[in-house]
């Protein structure tokens, strides 16, 4: 771990962490410029895995030998430490997933179809991934409730004087927003939008998965009622997420999957539902991927949250300059200062499938698509975009190769 | 690796044959892929016998492998039997385009063309699309 006193971040040092990192695509050093699709994983996170699979590996909550209770121990031992990441105020509240877009569902079915109906609205934003737009759709749809839009600014930044026009449109029962848009990078104003939805007697949602890799989570400083992330994102493993949810709404709602672990009693006639937070975690858990979680959120937390953010500051602010040179760039989204470390682009007249291949070539992976975000490229005008984003282990000279790499596009494209 | 974007690509993308659009086409569709919003339509005319291919035009937009396919199809298909497109397998335009190896996602790029004219001359015929081809008018949402 390579951390100096002044908590600026290593990047280089920190680089030695991870062995996919150090190797060669097509005869060049990969630059991998594709964190927001998901992280790669430090030996800190991967050896915790095997470790855990060699020593401790066992279902959970279950038997009474040894092997159990140490994978027990260590399951709700990393539910402790991401409760705290997250800054809940009781690990009780933090419940497993499978990803992000399994806690949005779970909030979506669990407490949309019990509390929503007609006259009702539920609130999203033009800038969601269809993680936090998709279930809210769909579930206003089946309960009659209206579905709005936040709309966007020309900066890609949400124009929050439309909120006004909105409230008159119904009651506001559920305002759903991501903290940072995996799709522009655009930090959103999330404690304002709290306030907002908690005037109106709303409850807000969060989609974290974009931010809690890069900024220090405060749910209780958020005012949110929901959040959810994902492991893969904050160089955790895939196939594990976590929800928080605020104590009274949880033990209100009805659950979502149904079956094994999560009741307290099973009768003929009626069954009862556990406690928290197992009441909503059905079946087998993500139990390996859960220690892994854990140790993610302890590699990212020793690097310091802080001079992630600042590192990412840095590079998005570096991006910028660099490929504002491009001949025919687009850029999107708002300012350095207001972003993470994601810059989406457009080279004007070459597809994006093509820019990404032909950086592909130089060893440079990055994103060419709708980045699940449909409704944010039909405000665009375009089918899709070229994003690159950044994270811990991303150096400068990383940026370099790409923007090197576009003057190769422009000459191919040309 | 670098034989993706071979000369004769470039050149079909940079100098598409075939380009525009014939008004009272006897066979028309078009789709897109919506992986990465690449769109194409295809306007078909008939020689006399109703059978035999006498011009096909295309437009859209996208990325260069499937403007560049749709370009070299259409050289292709000239002066060929309905039935005969009909029946041309995937392979067949493939090995045309001339890139070996390519990944799955730039395929589905490469046989947007194919595709739509597929569903335009099976409906101008009123037959049923072929075993291999079945859903994928869906999936480029061919109208």
């Amino acid at each position: 771990m390579a951390v100096g006193a002044d908590m600026k971040l290593d990047a280089h040092a920190l680089r030695a962490d991870f062995p996919i990192l150090a190797q060669e695509i097509n005869g060049k050093p990969l630059a991998y410029l594709d964190s927001a699709v998901t992280a790669q994983k430090p030996r800190q996170v991967l050896d915790a895995m095997t470790q855990f699979y060699e020593t401790s590996y066992g279902n959970v909550h279950r038997g009474v030998y040894a092997l159990a209770e140490r994978a027990t121990e260590a399951f709700e031992g990393a539910r402790e430490r991401i409760a705290r990441f997250v800054n809940a105020p009781s690990s009780r509240e933090l419940i497993f997933t499978r990803n992000a877009t399994e806690g949005l569902n779970l909030v979506a079915y669990a407490w949309g179809f019990t509390n929503l109906g007609p006259g009702d609205l539920v609130v999203v934003t033009e800038l969601e991934h269809h993680s936090n737009f998709v279930p809210w759709q769909y579930v206003a749809k089946r309960t009659g409730a209206g579905f709005r839009m936040i709309p966007l600014t020309e900066t890609g930044e949400l124009d929050i004087d439309a909120l006004d026009e909105i409230v008159a449109g119904g009651r506001v029962k559920v305002v759903a927003t991501n903290l940072v848009s995996n799709a522009l990078g655009t930090i959103n104003p999330v404690d304002r939008l709290s306030a907002w939805a908690h005037e109106h007697e709303a409850i807000m949602v969060v989609d974290g998965a974009q931010a809690a890799p890069h900024l220090a989570i405060d749910v209780q400083a958020i005012g949110c009622d929901f959040f959810a992330f994902s492991a893969h994102k904050l160089c955790g493993p895939s196939g594990v997420g976590a929800l928080w949810g605020r104590r009274e709404l949880l033990e209100e709602m009805e659950p979502f999957n149904l079956g094994g672990h999560m009741i307290r009693k099973v009768q003929f006639e009626e069954t009862t539902w556990g406690d928290l937070p197992h009441k909503f975690e059905a079946g087998t858990s993500p139990i390996a991927e859960a220690v892994g979680f854990g140790a993610a959120v302890d590699y990212i937390t020793a690097a310091g949250l802080e001079a992630i953010e600042r590192h990412e500051h840095e590079l998005a602010a570096y991006a910028l300059e660099r490929l504002r040179d491009v001949p025919g760039i687009v850029l999107y989204g708002p300012p350095a200062e207001r972003r993470a470390g994601i810059v989406s682009f457009n080279i004007e007249g070459i597809h994006p499938h093509d820019v990404a291949q032909v950086l592909d070539w130089e060893g440079v992976a990055i994103r060419a698509g709708h980045h699940c975000c449909q409704p944010l490229m039909h405000r665009l005008g375009v089918a899709a975009t070229n994003r690159a984003s950044f994270y811990l282990y991303t150096v400068p000279e990383e940026i370099d190769r790409l923007a090197d790499g576009l003057l190769r596009v422009r000459k191919v494209f040309g | 690796m670098e034989d993706l974007y071979r000369e004769v690509i470039l050149d079909h993308y940079k100098n598409p044959r075939g380009h525009g659009v014939i008004e009272d086409a006897d066979a028309t569709a078009e789709g897109v892929n919506p992986l990465c919003g690449d769109e194409v339509s295809i306007y078909v005319a008939f020689d006399e016998d109703g059978e035999t291919i006498d011009e096909i035009k295309f437009s859209g937009r996208g990325c260069a492998i499937s403007q560049a396919a749709t370009s070299m199809l259409t050289e292709m298909v000239t002066g060929r039997t309905a039935t005969e497109v009909g029946e041309l397998s995937k392979d067949e335009l493939l090995e045309e385009i001339g890139i070996p190896n390519m990944s799955p996602i730039r395929i589905k790029c490469a046989l947007l063309g194919l595709g739509v004219l597929k569903v335009a001359l099976h409906r101008a015929k009123g037959t049923a699309l072929p075993q291999e081809w079945a859903g994928l008018d869906e999936e480029f949402q061919v109208r």
